[in-house]
């Protein structure tokens, strides 16, 4: 039989019955279609995921105060504990190699008012190099200045959101004032917006410098982080290391897992992100992939009902002079064809709900070549898998018994 | 021509439990002729039948098909021949659903791998011999009368030009008069085409039209001769 003739048959079969072709392909279209979509918005997740965290900052280091954390013991709160001074800061800034900058944190959540407006929101007291290690830039006016830490000034940068949340939308906000804890402090910038991610949004955070919030809003002469920038991303490794050294030595502890603070480094937090997500990637293609292997199942099951409705065909085929090989390759085809047309469709659907779920603003997805190869292929694939057993079947019937068949 | 020697059949079921359904079966059929096999049901007659069509293959004994021996052959050697010697009417049509007369017909010619415009001719020539109107051959195989259907499937049966058509009971399904008309076809390929035509019937009525009655029973040969008209 000719390629052709083998296609016109699959046609008409596939033609006689359209509301169980439809049905048999619809599963595999959900199968390949979940498994596009499910990869994309995995992927999506894992870039969206990575940009936030890089849009921190870059190459940071962070030094946090409290315990390391172990497993089974309970946890010492590490960010009240009292332990990071400035002179450790300073020490850093001197003694470990590749540093690019070093910011210093006083960190603390505050009700804010100003005329007749007031949120809740971040109060970061900080030094200037805060701007470098966290990638903030100013859209109008100055960020805190040297000579503001020194003098610990009550000037104040604040984020585009809490500009909006406490003097409307797109005010001119440098130069008003604003209360924090009842002190007056004046407006002297407002940051670009970096759009919100995370825990503590940047565009909804309110920067001091970290010698007024000390004197004002902690009350003592601790810092609750130190944000240090390593030079490059090979060095951020190198840097931690000799930070966690000099801060054992600093603060005379002879039990290194009994720290009294604790590093976390950018690249790992990136890793450990990415490590997540692609779980949950996997996960997600791998329930996909279930409803893919049920799609299977079903088009199995089709084949099956097909080879037994056509029971009588297929011996008066073999009759005329068709060879098992005939029989086997119009029905293995036939099973191809089907999950081969369910995956086009599937991969147009599987596109499609990833371009709605971005057109929505939901994730920012990403449908690759390879996936889409890959549910080709696994399309194909199952077609032959799961048609070959009726294939098979109906190649081996008897011609005799087959054309008796009632 | 087809030369049938000493042909037995067994089917066992079981280790104790063998059934002879041919017991040694000899004869032959020259290029032309018109033969009936007749024999009630459990005669053994469907067994020859099957063993004829190279559907089957004997226990023993030797079956030549214009000098070829068939009886030992593989299963894909036999669709061969199938496609190539053999042309098949059945008591119930079996033509293929969904499907028009014109390729109903052209289906030996299809797997025998004959280019389009060749399988068309000749499937046409067929259907016209077979008594077909042309009308009718780009209809659907479902939308037929029973008459009709059976003409297609002995069309089918002339189209790839073999040794011999096998018909099984082809009037059973059919009402006296379109049987005659199906049975008068028959005649008229042998007569005016020197088809080998071998009906296979338990009609005697039927297997007169014949010109030579093959009767068997209980797996034997019991009387072979000449239709007296």
């Amino acid at each position: 039989m000719t390629t052709e003739d083998i296609l016109h048959e699959t046609y008409s079969a596939l033609k006689s019955n359209k509301a169980r072709t439809g049905l048999t392909m619809l599963g595999i279209v959900i199968g390949i279609s979940s498994v596009i979509a499910m990869v994309a918005i995995g992927n999506g997740a894992k870039s969206s995921i990575q940009s936030s965290i890089e849009s921190i900052g870059s190459n940071l280091v962070v030094v946090t105060p409290g315990a390391q954390r172990s497993f089974g013991g309970p946890s010492s709160g590490r960010g009240n504990a009292q332990t990071l001074t400035v002179e450790d800061g300073n020490a850093i800034a001197n003694n470990v190699q590749n540093v690019l900058t070093t910011a210093y944190i006083v960190s603390s959540r505050e009700q804010i008012t100003a005329t007749g407006t007031n949120t809740n929101t971040n109060v970061i007291g900080t030094n200037p190099n805060y701007s470098v290690a966290r990638n903030i830039e100013v859209d109008d006016g100055t960020f805190i200045s040297d000579s503001a830490v020194l003098s610990a000034s009550k000037v104040a940068v604040i984020g585009p959101t809490a500009r909006d949340d406490l003097f409307g939308v797109g005010t001119q906000a440098v130069g008003q004032s604003i209360r924090i804890k009842g002190i007056q402090f004046k407006i002297i910038g407002i940051t670009k917006a970096k759009g919100g991610s995370g825990f503590s949004n940047p565009d909804d955070s309110i920067y001091i410098p970290y010698t007024t919030a000390q004197r004002y809003l902690s009350g003592n002469k601790y810092l609750n982080e130190i944000d240090v920038s390593a030079t490059d991303a090979s060095s951020t490794t190198q840097v931690q290391t000799d930070i966690t050294n000099l801060l054992i030595e600093r603060h005379k502890i002879s039990d290194p897992t009994k720290a009294d603070f604790s590093t976390l480094n950018q690249s790992d937090i990136i890793a450990t992100a990415s490590s997540v997500t692609n779980t949950f990637t996997v996960l997600l293609g791998a329930v996909a992939g279930i409803s893919l292997v049920v799609g299977g199942i079903g088009i199995m099951n089709m084949m099956l009902t097909t080879v037994t409705e056509r029971t009588r065909e297929i011996g008066l085929r073999k009759a005329i002079g068709a060879k098992k090989r005939d029989i086997n390759i119009q029905f293995l085809i036939e099973s191809v064809i089907l999950t081969f047309l369910g995956g086009v469709m599937g991969t147009i659907l599987g596109w499609a709900i990833s371009f709605t779920v971005q057109k929505l603003g939901i994730l920012e997805t990403s449908v690759t070549l390879s996936s889409v190869l890959l549910a080709f292929g696994v399309s194909a694939a199952i077609g032959i898998i799961f048609g070959y057993y009726p294939a098979r079947r109906a190649s081996r019937l008897n011609p005799i018994e087959a054309l008796r068949y009632e | 021509m087809i030369e049938v020697k000493n042909i037995t059949k067994t089917y066992s079921q079981g280790k104790d439990n063998e059934f002879q359904a041919l017991k040694g079966v000899s004869f032959t059929v020259n290029d032309g002729e018109f033969v009936a096999i007749m024999g009630p049901s459990g005669s053994g007659k469907s067994t020859l039948m099957h063993i004829l069509g190279c559907l089957d293959t004997p226990s023993s004994g030797t079956y030549l098909l214009d000098g070829k021996d068939v009886s030992k052959l593989s299963d894909d050697n036999l669709a061969d021949i199938r496609r190539d010697n053999i042309g098949f009417v059945f008591q119930s049509f079996n033509l293929l659903p969904r499907t028009t007369v014109l390729r109903n017909v052209t289906f030996p010619l299809i797997y025998a791998e004959v280019n389009k415009v060749e399988r068309n001719t000749r499937a046409r020539q067929a259907l016209i011999s077979a008594g077909m109107d042309e009308a009718h051959f780009e209809h659907m195989s479902n939308q037929l009368s029973g008459g009709q259907i059976q003409r297609v499937a002995i069309a089918r049966a002339l189209v790839n030009n073999p040794t011999m058509i096998l018909a099984d009971e082809p009037t059973g399904n059919l009402d006296t008069k379109t049987g005659e008309i199906v049975l008068e076809t028959f005649r008229k390929l042998n007569k005016e085409l020197s088809r080998t035509i071998i009906l296979i019937t338990h009609e005697p009525d039927v297997a007169l039209h014949a010109d030579r009655t093959i009767v068997v029973r209980d797996g034997l040969i019991i009387s072979d001769e000449k239709n007296i008209k």
